[in-house]
């Protein structure tokens, strides 16, 4: 059997697979956040530095990878879009940065609320901190550029060249604090070093980071089905899709 | 068990503002997010349903 790759790159036929993919992923974020909450409260022990202030970590973390990596796939939807000419990537792309942007303002609230208690200031102008606050200007330039343009076709090339040179920003954020000097702590995780934190912790903070890619997904995938209706309000597939459920 | 009681848990060792602070906004926003998009998925389900009652009304005058 010969498989179609690009089957599911034309909307008529992506929009009922995501929305039948939409409650698995919805289950699976809620289902996945109950036991990382649970692990974060309830089984990870007190830090023996921080007390339990540390335990902001647990939103904290998985709010700053998603914050990235979502940059990084919007990016890649964004430059595919460019260059197959795909409508669907486009609006994908587009899909993406309203959640990215939300993730990213948690990962600087969070943060500045753990500053706090820990450097004794909400906010510091050094590398990791400043570099996320530029991700957050980098997705509300790609929401706003998109808004700006009437035609969608055109926003989505002219926010995608936006979301292509901002990629640069995404490693500057990771090595910042090895880069230079900063208030901020290093990685948490690293592929290379034995863990740093009590299996627990590491182990509440990793189920965290799984429920948020669930819930993004599961937002996202709901956020596309909205733009493909949005956009193809004259398309026949969409006539035919009968009464609004 | 590492809270003695309710009252410890609120407290978080005395880190509560930060603790709850955090965890609250993010459940905050996190629902804001969905209500949006439901809102938003409503908007155009009725635009849609607009459009089909139009198209429908047109698909008449013509016929008559």
């Amino acid at each position: 059997m010969k498989l179609n790759w690009f089957k599911y790159a034309a909307p008529v036929t992506f929009y009922p697979l995501a929305g039948k993919l939409i409650p698995w992923f919805a289950l699976a974020a809620a289902g996945l956040t109950v036991a990382g909450l649970y692990l974060s409260f309830f089984v990870a022990p007190t830090d023996f530095q921080q007390g339990e202030s540390y335990r902001i970590i647990f939103i904290h973390v998985p709010a700053a990878w998603m914050s990235m990596f979502l940059y990084l796939v919007m990016a890649g939807w964004a430059a595919a879009g460019l260059i197959f000419n795909t409508r669907l990537s486009s609006m994908m792309a587009s899909a993406l940065a309203p959640t990215g942007a939300m993730f990213t303002f948690i990962a600087l609230w969070t943060g500045a609320l753990w500053g706090k208690p820990t450097w004794g200031a909400w906010w510091v102008w050094d590398a990791r901190l400043t570099s996320e606050l530029i991700l957050l200007f980098l997705y509300m330039g790609f929401l706003a550029l998109h808004a700006a343009i009437d035609d969608p076709r055109r926003a989505d090339r002219a926010s995608a060249v936006l979301a292509l040179v901002g990629v640069v920003n995404v490693p500057i954020i990771y090595f910042s604090v090895k880069w230079w000097n900063t208030l901020h702590q290093g990685a948490s995780v690293s592929m290379t070093m034995a863990p740093k934190m009590a299996a627990t912790m590491l182990l509440g903070m990793l189920i965290m980071a799984l429920a948020c890619w669930m819930y993004s997904i599961a937002v996202s995938l709901a956020r596309v089905r909205c733009i493909i209706l949005e956009r193809e309000q004259q398309a026949e597939w969409i006539a035919n899709l009968g009464e609004p459920t | 068990m590492i809270w003695k009681s309710l009252d410890d848990f609120i407290a978080m060792g005395g880190y509560g503002f930060y603790v709850w602070g955090s965890y609250l906004v993010t459940a905050v926003i996190i629902m804001a997010e969905i209500l949006m998009l439901r809102a938003r998925r409503r908007a155009v389900e009725q635009a849609r349903q607009a459009q089909i009652i139009l198209s429908e009304q047109t698909k008449h005058e013509t016929t008559t």
